[in-house]
C-alpha cells in the first residue's frame, strides 16, 4: 500500500483514502469536434505506459475529494513528488537504479 | 528427442534415469531470422510452435529477456474458459478450448489440462440476469454454459456457502463444464520443446532493447543485449512490457500495465473439485492437483512494473473467499506473487497485424491471457505466416479504438444499478 | 528409551504438567514447551510422512521451518487446523494434536509404497505420462493424484473464531528479538523513538533462548535477555510483541504482522479474536531475522532422528530435552561441534563426523576432554533405520576416494552445513542481495529506504557482532527518524568465531542414482531430482525449483533453497549466483486467511447501507435484494404469496389507487455555484440554462467514450443550485466523474458539488390517488396541476418538516417525490403510509417499481444499457441537446462505428404466451439455424404485466426500430432441442402511450 503525500491536506496518507485517476497531463481537447476520428481515439484511449517516472492522477477520495498529480517511478513504485493539478509537471529523473533489462545475461528472480 | 511415455518413463526408472535429454537446448542467437517472436511465454513459444508445425517456418527464434515461462505464463492462476458473451470472443476463447482438449496428445507433454468446471456465482438479480444473457448467447455460439440453482452449484462445489443471510448470498451460477485449469509451467515447457524440436531457437537471457525499422519503415530486426538479429518478421507477444517495445518500434499501444497478485494455500486433501468465481465478491478458486488452493487477487489500482502489489489486496481477496467459503478460514496463505497484465481499454486482446509492416503483435490480455494460450498462438502464427489475420482474431485490430468497434466483455457484464 | 528430559537444563516450569493427546495417546509436557519438545521428551521421534513417498519423518528443526513434523489441531466443531509445525505449537493442557497424510496410521502407511517406485516418481514425471488414453486423465489419473497428494485434512465447518486487524504507526520497527533485533530497539528506544519489537516465538529472545554458555555484560546470556526485556518492556515508547510474524514487508515500510492471540491458551476467553493482523507503517525498518541451519545432503538423511545439530541444541537447553544418548554429529562447520559438546556435557555419547580433513585444534581439545569421538575428514554414506535412526555408516574420504565403511550406532544424527542468513522481508520488496563468496552466502547488497538488515542476517557470526550491528543499524534508523541516538558496545564472552564450508552432497561411494540424499525433505525432492532437471535442460534455479518442486512446500525453501542451488550450480559447474538468485515471497510463514481477512466477515463483510424507513420495510415483511453496498424491499409478499403475485398485486394497486416506495437509495448531488447550470450544461447532454427555477429534467449522462453511463432527474431549486440525482449504484461514480471534470478540465466554473445521497429521505408516491395521500401533509405549495404540473420542484413543508417535493414519475402515473432530512424519513413515510391506507394503498418494493417502468418503456441503466449503448441505440435520443457544441461523450457519438448502421436499439416485445421471457434470452430471427446462430439482439427486461395482462419485455435488436411488427425468436432449451419462444417488436412504451396519466 502506497503512502501519498496530498498536497492539498498537505499529509502522507495510505494509498486506500485515495481513487487513481489514470495518466495526469492529459488535457481534454478543447474543440473535439474539430477532431478526425484517430485523434479523438488516441485522446480517449492512448495512455502513456512507461517503465520508469510517470506523471499520475490522484484523488483523495476519502479525504479533500481533490485531484493532484504524483510523479512514481513505475519500476520501484517510489513516488518522487506530489504538485497540484495544473502545476507543470517537475522535471525529476528517474532515481538510478541498476536496470536488469540493460544487463545482458541478467540473472532471473525466481518467483513463486 | 525422446518421445514421453510409459514405456519410456518405466525404462528410464530401471537405468537410473540416465536416459532422459534436455526438453530443449540452449541457443545462442544466430544473425538472421524469418521470424522472431519477443517473449518466451506461452504465447510466444506456442506462436513459434505452430509457425514450425503448420506453416513450416522454422527459420524462427524465441527471444526472452529471462527465463522461458517466468511471466505471467508462471504466474497465472490457470483458469480455462470460453463462456464470454461476445461472438468474437466466444470464438476466440473456444478455439483455445478446443486446442487444450488435445494439448497433451500434441505436444506429447502432459500439461495437465482439467475440465473440472469451472462456475461463476450470481450474488445479485443484475449478476442473475448478466449470466442468463451469457448462457443464452454461449450456446448459440455452441459453447456450453448452464444456470444452477444455489443448491445444485452448492452440489457441484460442496466448500460453497449458500446461506440466505450471506451479505451477498449466492442466487444461483453459471457453470461451463468444459472449463478448468492447466498446469502453466507444462504449457510453456511443452511448446517450447516441441517448437525446438522442429528447428526452432529459443534464447533465454537475451532482453530486445528495440525494435528497429528500416528506411521505408518496415521492420528489419531487434536490437538485444546480445547484438542485432536482422529479422523479417517480428511477433511482440511480451504481455505487460508490450507497450514499451511497441513504443520502440515508433507504435503507440492503449495498454496500460497493472500489478495482479495471486497466492496459494499450504497443500490439503482434495476439497475443491472445480474452479468457482465471484466476480461481484471478487473471488477466484481452485484446487491444485498438489492441493493447493490457488487464489486470484485483484490488480492494484496504478500502473506498474514492479511485480509486487499491496496487502489490502490480498486482505480484500482473502476475506470475499472466507465469506464465500467459511470453512477455509484457518487454512493458511503460503506464498503471493504479483504479475504485470496489460490491459486495454475494452478488456480484450490487440491480436494480430500492427501499423508497421512486418510487425505483429499479441498483448492485452489482462487477466485472462492463459486460458487464451493455444488459440492466440495459433492464429497468431496464423497472421505472420500469411499476413492476413485468421477469421478469428480479425476482429481484434488496433483500429477499434479509432473506430469505435470495441469488445467490451466488461461493459457488457455492467455495472450494479 | 533414548531420548529424555535432561535435569538442570532449559526455560520449561517443571513444576506444572500440561496434558495434551498426540494420534489418541496421551503425554504429559510443561509450559515452555512446544509439541515438538514434549514429544520428544517422550521419546517420539515420528511425527509425519513426507508429501510424495510418503517417508516417515520426525522433526528437523525447533523452529518455524520445519518442514517434516506437520500435525492437525483440533480445537472443537469447526476448529481444526491442518498443517500446524509441531515445533512452534505451545502445548496447554486437553491439547489434541494428530498427524497427517497417512493410512492407517502413521505407524504404517499405505502410502509409503510410492516409495519403493521412487525411481518412477523421479522430477517431473507426471508431465511425461498420463496422457493415454486421453479421458484418463481427468477420470483416472487425476484424481488418484490428488488423493495422493496435499497434506493435512480440510476443515470441515465454518471457523467460528474471530480475527482482528488495526493499524499502528512507529518510528523504528525492529524485526526478530533475538541479539541484533535487542540490541537494535534498545538502542533506538533510549533516543526516545516509538519502537515495536515484534518476534515470532512464544517468548522474546531468538537464538539467545537456547544460549547457556556465553556472557554478556558479564552476566549470563539467560539473565542479560531477562533484564533487557524488562527494560524495554517498562518503557512507553516501547511495544513489544511475540507470538507475533513479520509477514511481509510492502511499499514505504508498510509491514503486515500476525500476532497469535487465543491457539497456546486452555482456554481461551469467549469472543476473543484468535489472531490480529497489525499494519505497521514503519519510518525505518530494522529487519534482524537471524539465520536458518544448512542441512547436510546424504543418503538417508531425512530419517526421524536426523535434525539439525543446532535444533538439537536448542532442544537440550531451551526445553531440556536429549534428543539421543548416542548422537552421531555430521558437519562441515565448527558450530555443530559446539551441539555435540553440549550433548557430551549432558551424558550423551556423540560421535562427530566432520568432513572437513581439518578441524580447529581448540575445538579438538574440548571434544576430546569430554570424551567425544571425532572423525575428520569423514563422509556419512548411509543411515539405517526405519521409523527412527538405529545408525549411520561412516567413511574416510581420501581425495576422491570414499573408503570402507564404519557403521556407528546412533539413535539421533545432528548435521550442519552452516548458516543462511534470512534475508526473507529484505527481498519481498525487490531489494537485491549479493553472493557473498567468503562467506558462501547471499547477503543483501542494498536495502531498500528506511530498510536496514543487522545480525545473522547481514552475515554477523558472533554474538559481540550481532549485537554490535544490531545496535548501530537501531541507533542510525532512530536517527534517521529524527532522534539522537547511539550505538553502545557490548561486552561478550564467547569462543571463536565458528567457520565451515558449504557443501554439495557429501561425498559418497555411492553413485548419486542410488542415493536417498533430500534437499526438500516434505516435497521429496532429492539430489538426484535436482541433478536429474539440469540434465533435462532445466538450467536457471528457477526452472529447476518448478520442474523439481524443491522450495515449494511449506517451509518455502528455507531448508532447501541453498542445497538445491549449490547441487544445480556444481551440475551446471557454474557459482551459484550465475544460475540465478533466491527471492522470497511474502509470507514469511505460512498465515491464516482469517487473519487476513480480519473483521471483514459475515455482516461486516461489507457495510449494509440502509434507508432509514428499511427498519419499517423488515417489519412490514419485506424480501431484500442488495443493490451495490444497498439492501433494498424487494416485494411485500403477504401470506402464502409467490414473488410474481405480490408483484401483480403491488402493480394493480398502484396503477389503480396508490403505492408507495422508498426511494432514499437514489444518488443525490448538490450541484451549486453560479456556473452550476453551465456545469451540468458540459456533463449532461441534455440543455440546462433555460431550465426553470422549481422545474425539473431528465438528465442523461455520458462517458467521454459516448455511451451512457448514468441517468436521473435534476431539478433546479435556485438560479445556482440544482438537485441532482443518479442511479442507486453509480452515486459515486457520478460523483468522482463530475469532480473530475470540475477540477481538472472546466477549472473556469464556479461550482460546488457535494453528496448527498445519505442526507435526504425519499418517498416516492405513485399512483391517481398520490395526490389524495400527499396533500394534506403539504405546507406552502399548491399541489393543483395547474400550480405544480409534472416535472416541478418546490420547497416546502411535508409533515411539518423542511422538504424538496418533485413531481416526477418513473412508473407513469401521477406521481410525487417527497424529499425529507433523513432523520424525519421513517416518521413522514409512515404517515404517508396511514394515509395511504385510506385509499387502499401500499407499499410497493423494487421489483414492482422495474415492471411499472417497464410498462412505459423506460431504461434502467446497467439493465437495458451495459457500457456499449448511445442514447439513440436506447431511444432516447430527443435527450441530447442537438444545438450543443459540446458534452462529455458528444464528439464520441460521430465516431464511425456509433453511427454505423445496424446498431442494436432498445425496442418492445409483445411476447407469444403465457409467461415471459427470461432476461438475456437471445433473439434470432431463425430458431431453425444450424449452431453458431445468428443473433440479432436480446432480452434486456421482461416481466408480467399486470396493466397489459401478458407478459412484456425490453430487447435491444439489431434495427430494431425499422422492424417493428416483425417476430423475432428466443432459443429455449427448457422446450426441448430447437425449441424457442416468440415474440413481436413493438414500441417499448406499452402502457399509456400518450402519457395522460401522468398529467392527472
Amino acid at each position: 500500500m502506497l503512502l501519498i503525500h496530498c498536497p492539498h491536506c498537505d499529509e502522507a496518507r495510505p494509498e486506500i483514502e485515495f481513487a487513481h485517476g489514470g495518466e495526469a497531463h492529459v488535457a481534454r481537447p478543447l474543440r473535439p469536434a474539430e477532431m478526425d476520428d484517430a485523434a479523438w481515439g488516441r485522446f480517449l484511449f492512448f495512455r502513456a505506459n512507461p517503465k520508469g517516472m510517470h506523471a499520475e492522477r490522484w484523488r483523495h477520495a476519502h479525504g479533500c475529494q481533490r485531484f493532484f498529480n504524483v510523479l512514481r517511478d513505475t519500476r520501484t513504485d517510489e513516488i518522487a513528488a506530489s504538485y497540484l493539478t495544473g502545476a507543470p509537471r517537475p522535471d525529476l529523473p528517474s532515481a538510478p537504479r541498476p536496470d536488469p533489462e540493460a544487463a545482458a545475461a541478467a540473472p532471473s528472480r525466481p518467483e513463486a | 528427442m525422446a518421445r514421453f511415455s510409459a514405456r519410456a518413463l518405466i525404462a528410464n526408472a530401471l537405468t537410473g534415469n540416465r536416459g532422459w535429454t534436455p526438453h530443449w537446448p540452449d541457443a545462442e542467437p544466430k544473425a538472421a531470422y524469418d521470424v522472431v517472436v519477443v517473449g518466451a511465454g506461452a504465447h510466444g513459444l506456442g506462436a513459434a510452435y505452430y509457425l514450425a508445425k503448420e506453416h513450416g517456418l522454422t527459420n524462427v527464434a524465441v527471444i526472452d529477456k529471462g527465463w522461458l515461462g517466468g511471466g505471467n505464463t508462471g504466474r497465472n492462476t490457470t483458469i480455462i474458459r470460453s463462456n464470454y458473451l461476445y461472438d468474437e470472443s466466444a470464438r476466440l476463447y473456444d478455439h483455445s478450448v478446443k486446442l487444450w482438449e488435445n494439448l497433451s496428445q500434441e505436444l506429447n507433454y502432459n500439461v495437465m489440462f482439467s475440465q473440472r468446471g469451472v462456475m461463476m456465482l450470481a450474488h445479485s438479480v443484475h449478476d442473475v440476469q448478466s449470466f442468463r444473457r451469457h448462457i443464452s448467447a454461449n450456446r448459440a455460439n455452441g459453447v456450453d454454459n448452464e444456470w444452477l440453482t444455489p443448491a445444485q452449484a452448492q452440489a457441484y462445489c460442496p466448500p460453497l456457502s449458500i446461506a440466505p443471510d450471506a451479505r451477498y448470498p449466492v442466487m444461483g451460477a453459471a457453470l461451463q463444464r468444459r472449463g478448468g485449469v492447466a498446469r502453466h509451467d507444462a504449457v510453456a515447457w511443452g511448446y517450447a520443446r516441441g517448437a525446438a524440436e522442429r528447428g526452432v531457437d529459443i534464447i533465454q537471457n537475451c532482453p530486445v532493447l528495440a525494435i528497429r525499422r528500416d528506411a521505408q519503415g518496415r521492420v528489419e530486426g531487434v536490437d538485444t543485449a546480445k547484438g542485432f538479429i536482422r529479422a523479417k518478421k517480428v511477433a511482440v507477444s511480451a504481455a505487460g512490457h508490450s507497450s514499451v517495445l511497441m513504443e520502440s518500434a515508433g507504435v503507440r499501444m492503449p495498454l496500460e500495465s497493472y500489478p495482479l497478485q495471486a497466492l496459494v494455500s499450504e497443500p490439503i486433501k482434495p476439497v475443491f473439485p472445480c474452479v468457482t468465481m465471484s466476480n461481484s465478491v471478487h473471488a477466484y478458486i481452485s484446487q491444485s492437483d498438489k492441493g493447493e488452493l490457488v487464489i486470484g487477487a485483484g490488480t492494484d489500482a496504478y500502473t506498474s512494473y514492479t511485480q509486487r502489489g499491496g496487502l489490502h489486496i490480498l486482505e480484500h481477496t482473502l476475506a470475499a473467499i472466507c465469506e464465500i467459503f467459511p470453512v477455509f478460514s484457518r487454512l493458511r496463505m503460503l506464498r503471493s506473487w504479483g504479475g504485470i497484465v496489460d490491459v486495454t481499454p475494452d478488456r480484450s486482446p490487440i491480436l494480430g497485424l500492427t501499423p508497421v509492416a512486418g510487425l505483429f503483435v499479441n498483448c492485452g490480455w489482462g487477466t485472462g491471457g492463459f486460458k487464451a494460450t493455444p488459440g492466440a498462438a495459433h492464429v497468431l502464427a496464423h497472421t505472420v505466416a500469411t499476413g492476413a489475420p485468421h477469421p478469428i482474431n480479425a476482429p481484434f485490430t488496433l483500429e477499434r479504438f479509432t473506430t469505435g468497434r470495441l469488445i467490451d466483455e466488461a461493459a457488457a457484464a455492467a455495472v450494479a444499478h | 528409551m533414548t531420548a529424555a528430559r535432561v535435569a538442570g537444563y532449559g526455560r520449561i516450569d517443571r513444576s506444572r504438567k500440561l496434558g495434551f493427546t498426540f494420534d489418541g495417546r496421551t503425554h504429559l509436557g510443561h509450559p515452555g514447551d512446544t509439541l515438538a519438545s514434549a514429544l520428544l521428551a517422550d521419546d517420539v521421534m515420528l511425527m509425519g510422512r513426507s508429501y510424495k513417498y510418503h517417508r516417515p519423518r520426525g522433526p528437523v528443526t525447533a523452529g518455524s521451518e520445519e518442514p517434516n513434523a506437520l500435525v492437525g489441531v483440533d480445537r472443537g466443531p469447526g476448529r481444526y487446523t491442518p498443517n500446524l509445525r509441531a515445533t512452534t505449537i505451545e502445548i496447554h493442557d486437553g491439547l489434541k494434536a494428530e498427524s497427517q497424510n497417512h493410512f492407517p496410521s502413521l505407524k504404517w502407511d499405505f502410502g509409503a509404497v510410492n516409495d519403493m517406485m521412487s525411481p518412477l516418481f523421479a522430477a517431473g514425471f507426471y508431465y511425461k505420462t498420463f496422457m493415454w488414453p486421453k479421458s484418463f486423465w481427468r477420470r483416472v489419473y487425476e484424481p488418484v493424484i490428488r488423493q495422493a497428494a496435499g497434506l493435512g485434512r480440510p476443515p470441515k465447518a465454518a471457523d467460528p473464531d474471530l480475527y482482528a486487524d488495526r493499524y499502528a504507526h512507529c518510528d523504528v520497527l525492529v524485526v526478530g528479538a533475538g541479539a541484533a533485533g535487542l540490541a537494535a530497539a534498545e538502542a533506538a528506544a533510549i533516543s526516545g523513538a516509538k519502537v515495536m519489537l515484534v518476534d515470532e516465538q512464544a517468548e522474546p529472545g531468538g537464538a539467545l533462548l537456547a544460549e547457556i554458555r556465553v556472557e554478556i555484560d558479564d552476566a549470563p546470556a539467560q539473565g542479560w535477555l531477562a533484564a533487557r526485556l524488562a527494560a524495554l518492556n517498562a518503557r512507553a515508547n516501547v511495544t513489544v510483541l511475540a507470538r507475533t510474524t513479520a509477514i511481509g514487508l510492502y511499499h514505504q515500510n508498510l509491514v503486515g504482522l500476525v500476532q497469535r492471540l487465543t491457539d497456546h491458551l486452555a482456554e481461551p476467553p469467549e469472543g476473543a479474536p484468535r489472531e490480529r493482523l497489525w499494519r505497521v507503517r514503519a519510518k525505518q525498518v530494522v529487519l534482524a531475522q537471524g539465520a536458518i541451519e544448512r542441512p547436510l545432503v546424504f543418503d538417508g538423511n531425512d530419517r526421524p532422528g536426523v535434525m539439525l545439530a543446532d535444533a538439537a541444541r536448542t532442544y537440550l537447553t531451551r526445553y531440556g530435552v536429549r534428543v539421543g544418548a548416542k548422537p552421531v554429529v555430521v558437519t562441515a562447520h565448527d558450530w555443530a561441534w559446539g551441539a555435540a559438546v553440549e550433548m557430551a556435557r549432558a551424558g550423551a555419547s556423540p560421535v562427530v563426523v566432520d568432513a572437513r580433513d581439518t578441524v580447529s585444534s581448540a575445538l579438538l581439545a574440548e571434544a576430546q576432554a569430554l570424551g567425544v569421538e571425532a572423525l575428520t575428514g569423514w563422509t556419512v554414506t548411509a543411515t539405517h533405520g526405519r521409523l527412527r535412526v538405529k545408525g549411520v555408516t561412516a567413511n574416510p574420504v581420501r581425495g576422491a576416494h570414499v573408503g570402507a565403511g564404519r557403521r556407528l550406532p546412533a539413535d539421533a544424527v545432528l548435521m550442519s552445513g552452516g548458516w543462511t542468513p534470512t534475508l526473507h522481508l529484505h527481498s519481498h520488496v525487490g531489494s537485491p542481495i549479493a553472493w557473498a563468496a567468503e562467506r558462501e552466502a547471499f547477503l543483501p547488497a542494498q536495502t531498500a529506504k528506511g530498510v536496514r538488515v543487522a545480525g545473522a542476517g547481514a552475515g554477523a557470526e558472533t554474538w559481540a557482532d550481532a549485537l554490535g550491528e544490531g545496535a548501530q543499524a537501531g541507533a542510525a534508523a532512530a536517527a534517521d527518524a529524527g532522534f539522537d541516538a547511539a550505538a553502545r558496545v557490548y561486552a561478550v564472552s564467547e569462543g571463536l568465531k565458528p567457520t565451515g564450508r558449504r557443501m554439495k552432497e557429501m561425498a559418497s561411494h555411492l553413485p548419486s542414482s542410488r542415493q536417498r540424499a533430500f534437499v526438500d525433505f516434505q516435497n521429496d525432492v532429492t539430489a538426484k531430482d535436482i541433478r536429474l532437471a539440469v540434465q533435462e535442460g532445466f538450467r536457471s534455479i528457477e526452472h529447476v525449483k518448478r520442474y523439481t518442486t524443491s522450495g515449494m512446500a511449506t517451509d518455502q525453501g528455507k531448508l532447501s533453497n541453498i542445497n538445491a542451488l549449490t547441487i544445480a550450480a556444481d551440475a551446471l559447474d557454474k557459482e551459484p549466483p550465475q544460475v540465478g538468485l533466491t527471492t522470497f515471497r511474502p509470507p514469511y510463514t505460512p498465515t491464516t486467511f482469517g487473519a487476513l481477512a480480519g473483521h471483514a466477515k459475515g455482516k461486516l463483510f461489507q457495510p449494509t447501507r440502509r434507508t432509514p424507513i428499511d427498519p419499517w420495510a423488515e417489519a412490514n415483511g419485506a424480501v431484500f435484494e442488495p443493490v451495490s453496498q444497498w439492501r433494498r424491499a424487494w416485494w411485500f409478499p403477504r401470506k402464502g404469496e409467490s414473488m410474481h403475485e405480490a408483484v401483480l398485486r403491488e402493480c394493480a394497486a398502484t396503477r389503480e389507487r396508490v403505492g408507495l416506495f422508498d426511494a432514499s437509495t437514489l444518488g443525490k448531488i448538490e450541484v451549486v455555484g453560479p456556473d452550476a447550470a453551465e456545469f451540468l450544461e458540459r456533463i449532461y447532454t441534455n440543455p440546462w440554462r433555460k431550465l426553470g427555477v422549481g422545474r425539473c429534467r431528465y438528465g442523461l449522462m455520458l462517458g467521454e467514450d459516448g455511451f451512457i453511463r448514468d441517468d436521473g432527474v435534476i431539478g433546479r431549486v435556485a438560479e445556482d443550485r440544482f438537485h441532482v440525482t443518479t442511479t442507486t449504484g453509480g452515486a459515486p461514480r457520478v460523483l468522482a466523474h463530475m469532480e473530475d471534470y470540475l477540477q481538472t478540465e472546466f477549472t473556469d466554473l464556479r461550482v460546488w458539488l457535494t453528496s448527498v445521497t445519505e442526507q435526504w429521505a425519499v418517498i416516492a408516491l405513485n399512483g391517481p390517488r398520490a395526490r389524495d395521500v400527499i396533500a394534506p401533509f403539504v405546507e406552502g405549495q399548491d399541489l393543483a396541476p395547474e400550480a405544480f404540473p409534472h416535472m416541478s420542484l418546490a420547497e416546502c413543508r411535508v409533515c411539518g418538516v423542511p422538504a424538496r417535493l418533485m413531481r416526477v414519475s418513473f412508473t407513469g402515473e401521477l406521481g410525487f417525490e417527497v424529499n425529507v432530512p433523513a432523520r424525519h424519513g421513517r416518521a413522514v413515510w409512515e404517515a404517508l403510509w396511514a394515509e395511504a391506507q385510506k385509499h387502499d394503498g401500499l407499499a410497493y418494493g423494487t421489483e414492482t417499481m422495474h415492471v411499472l417502468r417497464a410498462e412505459k418503456g423506460y431504461i434502467i441503466v446497467g439493465q437495458d444499457t451495459d457500457g456499449t449503448v448511445t442514447p439513440d441505440d436506447a431511444g432516447i435520443g430527443w435527450a441530447v441537446g442537438k444545438a450543443k457544441a459540446d458534452f462529455v461523450g458528444k464528439r464520441s457519438l460521430a465516431r464511425p462505428d456509433l453511427i454505423a448502421r445496424g446498431r442494436k436499439q432498445l425496442v418492445g416485445l409483445a411476447v407469444e404466451g403465457a409467461t415471459p421471457l427470461e432476461e438475456g434470452m437471445q433473439l434470432v430471427d431463425d430458431p431453425a439455424q444450424p449452431v453458431p446462430m445468428t443473433c440479432v439482439g436480446h432480452v434486456t427486461s421482461s416481466y408480467r404485466s399486470a396493466a397489459l395482462g401478458r407478459p412484456i419485455a425490453l430487447a435491444l435488436v439489431e434495427n430494431g426500430r425499422a422492424r417493428m411488427g416483425e417476430t423475432l425468436h428466443a432459443p429455449d432449451p427448457a422446450l426441448g432441442p430447437g425449441g424457442a419462444r416468440s415474440a413481436v417488436i413493438c414500441s417499448p412504451v406499452f402502457y399509456d402511450p400518450e402519457g395522460a396519466r401522468l398529467d392527472a
